[in-house]
C-alpha cells in the first residue's frame, strides 16, 4: 500500500485548475432471477446455494437472457433520456479472476442498449447542472471474494481467499457519463448529487433496491484536472467502489487535492485505478492500467441480438413513473411548504413517507409535524434512519385522529408512539390497554372541577372578576384528581360554562 | 502482419494464463508464424461493404421469463472443487506476499 | 461370442428396434451383446480403444426397465432399449466426463446435457463415453490425453477426429448408435474414414446445452451410425427446440425418417445435385476422387440431375475457420482454471498466487494442440489485430453464406468428398498442424454457414473407406437424408450389403497385431 500522499488545499487547487469528472455507476437490478440463469437473485443467502450450473460456469452450460432484466435496462435508459438501440448485442470481456466463473464477463461493448442521454441534477441551492450520459449497458455481476488470513480482511496480506458465487450473474446496468466539465468548486457536491440522483431514479423505477450499503448501487469516480482555460483534459484516475454518497463527495474532494499536488510538484498523474478507504478518507494506488487490460472483446456467440421495436419501447415508456425532480416540484406546490421546509424534507429523505402519510389521510402540516418533528427526533436519539424506526403512515394518521377527537393530547400521543414502536399494538389499542385516554367524560371531569372550585373560592372569584387566566390554578388539582389525563382546554371550557361566562 | 516473436507469444501466454517454458515459447512462436501466414489471407477476402456474420443462423430476442428455477445444493456446487472451506471455493492468495 | 450376439451387434439400430418390438431380442440381451463386444475388441495394447468409460451397470438397468415396460405393454419410444455410446464431450450425470483432457480427469457433472435428458426419457441404455481429441480439437483422435483410438479397418491408422471414438465404436460394432459433435467436421470426417454415417444438423437443430463448448458458433451435436436411416431416427430423437440454448431453432424437427425412407426407395427424379467445383480435384487423393465420380454416376442413374456449382469463397473458409474457431476456443476454455473444478496444479517454484496456480493448472493439463489454439485465438482477438483477423473472418463467413445461397438456388443439395484422404497412419501428420487442418477443408464450410451435412460411405480406396458428403440448405436437413439414403441404397446394391461387411475381422486383427509385436 502506498504511503501518505501530498495534498494541495482544495480551494487553492481550484484557483488554478478545473476538475473534470466522469462516473461509472453500476446498478444491481432487483429481478427475481439472474441475468443469464434462473437462479434466484437474492442477497445474503447461504454461500453457493443461489447457483445453477450456469452460474458456476460448469463445462457445457449456456446463458439465456432474462427478459425482465432487458426491460428494466430499457426503463433506466428511458429515465435517463437515452436513445434505445434498435439492435444491440452482448459481448465477452475476457479476463481471469477467481470471482468470474467463466473467466469472461458477459457484457455489452460497442452496442449498448441505451446511449446519448442526460439528467438534470439539482444542487441543494437549486442550481441545476446537466450531466450527459454516454451509455447504459447490461452486464452481469461477479461472485464475492472474502480474503482470509490477513489482519485486515483486505486483499493485501491475505493468505487465501474464499469464493461465493451467489452474486455471480446478478444483472447489472452500468451507467457511464460523458466527461463532466465546469463544476468547479461544486465538483464534490455534484458528484454526490449525481450518484444520489441515479439512486433515486432506479429506486423510483422500482428496478433496483438501490441500497448503496449492500452494493446495489456502486460508483467508480473518474477525476482529472486541467489548467483553467485549457481545452485538453488531464490524465484521470479511477477511484473504484465508492459506496456511499458521502464517500463519493469525499473521494472527489480528495482526488482533486491529490491531483493538484502531483501537478504542482511537476510530476505527471498516473492513469490508474485507486481504492477508496472510508476509514482514512483517502485513496491509494491500485494496479496501473497495463497491457494486461486487453479484454479481447468479441460478440457473445451463445446469445443472439436484442432487437427493440417502437411498440415495445412505447409500452415500456408508459410504465415510467413520474421523474423524481418533477414529482418534487409538484409535491411542493401541492403541500404548500416553504422552500426551506421542503428542502429540509427532501434532505431528510422524508418525501415518500410524508406523501404516503398525506395519502393515508393526514394534512400536509400534520404529516410534516410528525415526520420532521417527532419521528426524526426519535431517529436522531436512537441513531437510526427515520425510515427504519418502524413508524408507518397509518400509525401517524391514527395518532393524529386520537388527538383530533380529543381522546389524547399531544404529550400523551408521543408516549403512545413509544409504546407502538415497542410492539404493543396500534395507537388505539395502546390507549385502551394503558388507559391513557384523556378524561373528557364531562361528568367525571365536572365532578373534579366542582371539587376544585369548591376548595378555591378565591380563585373562582378572580375568574368571575375577569381574570380568566386564573383558571390555571384550578387545572393543577383537576389534573391531580384525574391522574393527568384531563384535557386542559376542556377543563377551561367547563369552568367557564359553569360560571356562565 | 505475421512474424510472431517469442515475446509476442509470452505476452499472449500471460493473457491466456498458460505458463510456458522458454522452449515452449520458441516452438509456439515458430508454429504460430506458419499458421498465421497461411490464414492472413482472410484480410484480403472481403471488402468494407461486407457485413460480419457472428451467428450462422440469424435469430433475435431469445429471452427467458423471470421465473426462479432449480438450483444446485451447496454440496453439488462444491462437488468437484479442488479446495473448499466454509461452503466456499478456496483459492490461493491473489497478491504475492505483502 | 455366440452367434445370436453376433447377429445382434451387426443389426442396424432400426433392425434392433424392430427385433426388440417383436420380442425376438430383449434389451438386456442387446446391451450385454455390446458389452461383450466392447470387452473383446476395445481394451488392450492393440484394442480399438473407442471407450473412455463403460457404463455397464446403468445400461443393463435401463435395458431391464425397458424389457419390463415392454412386457407390461407400455408405450415406448421406437428406439427404447437400443444402446447408444456418447462422445465424452457431452456431460452426463453418473458417468465421468473428461473431454479427452487431463483437465477434467475424474470430473463428475452435476447435470445432464439436454440430449442426454432426451436419451434418458426415451430409455436408450448408454453404453459409455467415447474417446476424442482433447476438447474436440483434432482430426485424428491422436490429441486425446487418454491414448489413440484405432481405426477398425486398420489398427495402425487414425479413426478420424475429433469424434474418432464414436465412429470407431459404431464401425467396430461396439454400439449401433453414438452421439458426436461437429465443429469443423468432427462427426463427418471420422464417419468418412471409418465407413460409417455421420450427420451434422443445421446449426441450432439440436441443443448444445451440455456439450462442452469448443467454438460456440460452429458446434453442433449429431448422430453417428452405420446407416442413414439410423441417423435420421437418432436425429429426430435428439433434435428440437431447447429453451436452455439461445441459439436453438424454435421450429419442429423436420421429417427425416420419412425423407430417408423416400431416398432408400431409390427414386431421385427431380432432385438437382450440385457438385462444388472447389471441393474436388487438386488435393484430393485419386482413389477418393474416383469413388466420388462413381457416386455421381449412380445418382444420375437414379434420376438426379447433376449440376456444377461454384463457391469461390470456400478458398478462404479454412483460414477464416482457423481464426473464428480458436478465438472462441480461447474464451470458452478460459473457465478451466482449477478454481471450481479441474485438476489444480500448484507451481513448485516461486510464489503461489491464484494467477500462477491458474497458469500452471492450464499449462499442465492442456495438451499442445489446445494450447496452440488458445494462443492463436488470443492473438486473433487481441488489441490491434481484431479487425484484420477476427473481423475479416466474420466477413468471410458472410461471403461463404452468400456462395451457398447462390449454389442452393441451382441445386437442392450439394455434394463433395467428405475428406480429401482416407485414414492416415498414426503420427503421419501430428508434427504438422497445417497438414492436419487441411483434412477438414471440405467439412468446415458447412459449420461456417450453419448448414447441415451428412457423410455416407462411398466405397473403398486401397482397402480404406471413402466418405461422400451431402450438404443441404439450413432447416432443410431432410433433403440430405433423402439423397444420402438413395446413394447408400444404390451402393449397397452394388456391394451386396453394407460396406462394413467388407471390414476385416477385428478380433483376428488385434490378435495378429499382438503376435506381431511379440515377434
Amino acid at each position: 500500500m502506498s504511503t501518505t500522499e501530498e495534498l494541495v488545499d482544495f480551494d487553492v487547487a481550484l484557483e488554478k485548475y478545473d476538475p473534470v469528472l466522469g462516473f461509472e455507476v453500476h446498478v444491481e437490478l432487483n429481478t427475481k432471477t439472474k441475468m443469464f440463469s434462473d437462479a434466484p437473485n437474492a442477497f445474503g443467502d447461504v454461500p453457493n446455494t443461489n447457483v445453477t450450473p450456469v452460474d458456476l460456469g460448469l463445462p457445457g452450460v449456456l446463458p439465456v437472457v432474462n427478459k425482465t432484466a432487458v426491460e428494466y435496462s430499457i426503463l433506466i435508459g428511458l429515465a435517463l433520456n437515452c436513445k434505445i438501440a434498435e439492435s444491440c448485442r452482448f459481448a465477452r470481456k475476457n479476463y481471469f479472476y477467481p470471482d468470474t466463473p467463466k473467466n469472461f464477463q458477459t457484457s455489452q461493448y460497442d452496442e449498448p442498449i441505451a446511449y446519448d442521454g442526460y439528467i438534470d441534477i439539482e444542487l441543494e441551492d437549486g442550481e441545476v447542472f446537466r450531466v450527459e450520459i454516454e451509455r447504459a449497458h447490461m452486464e452481469e455481476d461477479a461472485g464475492k471474494l472474502t480474503h482470509m488470513g490477513g489482519s485486515t480482511g483486505r486483499i493485501q496480506g491475505a493468505e487465501f481467499s474464499l469464493v461465493d458465487y451467489n452474486r455471480a450473474g446478478v444483472p447489472l446496468v452500468e451507467i457511464v457519463t460523458k466527461p463532466i466539465v465546469g463544476a468547479g468548486k461544486r465538483a464534490p457536491e455534484l458528484a454526490r448529487a449525481y450518484v444520489g440522483a441515479i439512486r433515486e431514479i432506479v429506486k423510483n423505477l422500482n428496478v433496483s433496491d438501490a441500497k448503496m450499503e449492500r452494493g446495489n448501487v456502486r460508483c467508480d469516480a473518474n477525476v482529472s484536472l486541467m489548467l483553467k482555460g485549457a481545452d485538453k483534459f488531464g490524465t484521470r484516475s479511477e477511484t473504484k467502489n465508492v459506496n456511499s454518497l458521502r464517500a463519493v463527495e469525499h473521494a472527489v474532494h480528495f482526488e482533486i487535492e491529490r491531483h493538484a499536488a502531483v501537478l504542482e510538484s511537476g510530476q505527471k498523474v498516473v492513469q490508474e485505478t485507486r481504492h477508496w478507504h472510508e476509514d482514512t478518507r483517502t485513496t491509494t494506488s491500485g494496479r496501473p492500467k497495463s497491457d494486461a487490460d486487453d479484454y479481447r472483446y468479441f460478440p457473445e456467440p451463445d446469445l443472439v441480438p436484442v432487437v427493440t421495436t417502437p411498440e415495445w419501447i412505447e409500452e415500456l415508456r408508459a410504465r415510467l413513473p413520474e421523474p423524481p425532480a418533477e414529482r418534487r416540484k409538484r409535491l411542493k406546490a401541492e403541500w404548500g411548504y416553504s422552500d426551506a421546509e421542503f428542502r429540509d424534507v427532501v434532505n431528510a429523505g422524508m418525501t415518500d413517507l410524508i406523501s404516503d402519510t398525506i395519502a393515508a389521510g393526514a394534512t400536509p402540516a400534520v404529516a410534516r409535524k410528525w415526520w420532521m418533528g417527532v419521528v426524526s427526533g426519535l431517529a436522531k436519539t436512537q441513531d437510526v434512519d427515520a425510515a427504519d424506526l418502524g413508524v408507518t403512515p397509518a400509525t401517524i394518521v391514527e395518532l393524529q385522529g386520537l388527538i383530533d377527537s380529543k381522546k389524547i393530547n399531544d404529550k400523551i400521543a408521543r408516549q403512545v408512539l413509544d409504546f407502538v414502536l415497542a410492539g404493543e399494538g396500534t395507537p388505539a389499542a395502546v390507549v385502551e390497554k394503558r388507559n391513557l385516554a384523556v378524561v373528557n367524560d364531562d361528568s367525571a371531569l365536572g365532578a373534579a372541577i366542582d371539587e376544585a372550585m369548591a376548595q378555591m373560592p378565591d380563585v373562582v372569584a378572580k375568574i368571575q372578576s375577569g381574570k380568566v387566566q386564573a383558571i390555571g390554578a384550578l387545572i393543577g388539582p383537576v389534573m391531580k384528581a384525574t391522574r393527568g389525563q384531563a384535557d386542559a382546554a376542556r377543563v377551561r371550557e367547563i369552568v367557564l360554562e359553569k360560571l356562565g361566562m | 502482419m505475421s512474424a510472431i516473436s517469442r515475446d509476442d507469444v509470452a505476452h499472449l501466454a500471460r493473457l491466456a494464463h498458460l505458463e510456458m517454458s522458454e522452449a515452449e515459447l520458441e516452438t509456439m512462436a515458430s508454429e504460430l508464424a506458419v499458421i498465421v501466414d497461411s490464414i492472413a489471407v482472410v484480410s484480403e477476402a472481403a471488402g468494407d461493404d461486407v457485413p460480419a456474420t457472428s451467428h450462422p443462423i440469424p435469430l433475435t430476442n431469445v429471452f427467458r421469463e423471470d421465473v426462479v428455477g432449480q438450483t444446485l445444493t451447496q454440496e453439488e456446487a462444491l462437488l468437484n472443487a479442488p479446495d473448499s472451506e466454509d461452503g466456499r471455493f478456496k483459492v490461493p492468495a491473489i497478491l504475492d506476499g505483502e | 461370442m455366440g452367434s445370436k450376439n453376433l447377429d445382434i451387434i451387426r443389426m442396424s439400430a432400426a433392425e434392433l428396434a424392430a427385433a426388440l418390438q417383436a420380442g425376438t431380442v430383449t434389451s438386456v440381451e442387446a446391451v450385454q451383446a455390446h458389452l461383450d463386444r466392447i470387452a473383446a475388441v476395445d481394451p488392450g495394447e492393440n484394442g480399438v480403444h473407442a471407450y473412455l468409460h463403460v457404463n455397464a451397470e446403468e445400461a443393463l438397468a435401463v435395458a431391464a426397465e425397458v424389457d419390463a415396460l415392454r412386457a407390461a405393454d407400455e408405450t415406448l419410444h421406437p428406439l427404447a432399449g437400443v444402446p447408444i455410446a456418447i462422445k465424452d464431450l457431452i456431460v452426463t450425470k453418473g458417468q465421468p466426463t473428461t473431454a479427452g483432457s487431463k483437465m477434467l480427469e475424474g470430473w463428475m457433472s452435476p447435470y445432464d446435457a439436454t440430449v442426454i435428458e432426451k436419451i434418458r426419457e426415451a430409455k436408450l441404455p448408454m453404453l459409455g463415453k467415447t474417446n476424442l481429441d482433447e476438447f474436440a480439437m483434432g482430426s485424428s483422435t491422436e490429441h486425446s490425453a487418454y491414448g489413440n483410438t484405432r481405426n477398425p479397418w486398420d489398427l495402425g491408422r487414425i479413426p478420424g477426429g475429433s469424434g474418432g471414438g464414436s465412429a470407431a465404436a459404431v464401425a467396430a460394432f461396439e454400439a449401433p448408435l453414438a452421439l458426436g459433435t461437429d465443429t469443423g467436421g468432427s462427426i463427418r470426417q471420422p464417419g468418412a474414414v471409418t465407413g460409417t454415417v455421420g450427420s451434422k444438423p443445421t446449426y441450432g437443430g439440436v441443443s448444445r446445452y451440455g456439450a462442452i463448448a469448443m467454438a460456440s458458433s460452429l458446434d453442433q451435436i449429431g448422430p453417428v451410425t452405420r446407416t442413414v436411416m439410423d441417423a435420421a431416427l437418432l436425429h429426430e430423437l435428439i433434435g428440437g427446440h431447447d429453451p436452455k440454448d439461445s441459439t436453438s431453432l424454435n421450429e419442429p424437427v423436420p421429417a427425416l425418417v420419412a425423407a430417408a425412407e423416400q431416398g432408400a426407395a431409390g427414386d431421385l427424379s427431380g432432385m438437382r445435385i450440385g457438385v462444388i467445383r472447389e471441393l474436388q480435384g487438386e488435393g484430393y487423393e485419386p482413389g477418393v476422387q474416383q469413388r466420388f465420380d462413381e457416386a455421381l454416376e449412380l445418382l444420375r442413374g437414379a434420376g438426379a440431375s447433376i449440376v456444377e456449382v461454384s463457391c469461390p469463397n470456400l478458398q478462404y473458409a479454412l483460414a477464416a475457420y482457423y481464426l473464428i474457431m480458436p478465438s472462441e476456443v480461447s474464451s470458452n476454455l478460459a473457465k478451466f482454471d482449477g478454481v471450481r473444478y479441474g485438476k489444480r496444479v500448484v507451481p513448485t517454484e516461486g510464489p503461489v498466487t491464484i494467477e500462477r496456480v491458474m497458469g500452471s493448472t492450464r499449462a499442465a493439463n492442456f495438451g499442445d494442440e489446445v494450447k496452440r489454439r488458445i494462443i492463436l485465438g488470443t492473438y486473433a482477438l487481441s488489441a490491434g489485430y481484431y479487425d484484420a483477423y477476427y473481423g475479416s473472418a466474420q466477413k468471410v463467413r458472410t461471403l461463404i453464406q452468400r456462395d451457398f445461397d447462390a449454389a442452393f438456388a441451382e441445386a437442392d443439395v450439394l455434394i463433395s468428398p467428405t475428406s480429401p484422404t482416407v485414414a492416415f497412419e498414426f503420427g503421419a501428420k501430428s508434427d504438422d498442424p497445417l497438414a492436419m487442418y487441411l483434412n477438414d477443408v471440405a467439412t468446415i464450410p458447412a459449420n461456417m454457414a450453419g448448414i447441415p451435412g451428412i457423410s455416407v460411405p462411398g466405397g473403398l480406396s486401397e482397402g480404406l473407406p471413402v466418405g461422400i458428403q451431402f450438404l443441404a440448405p439450413a432447416h432443410e436437413d431432410a433433403r440430405m437424408y433423402r439423397a444420402g439414403a438413395a446413394l447408400e441404397a444404390l451402393l449397397e446394391k452394388q456391394w451386396g450389403g453394407p460396406l462394413l461387411a467388407q471390414a476385416p475381422d477385428i478380433e483376428a486383427a488385434i490378435a495378429a497385431a499382438g503376435q506381431g509385436e511379440v515377434a
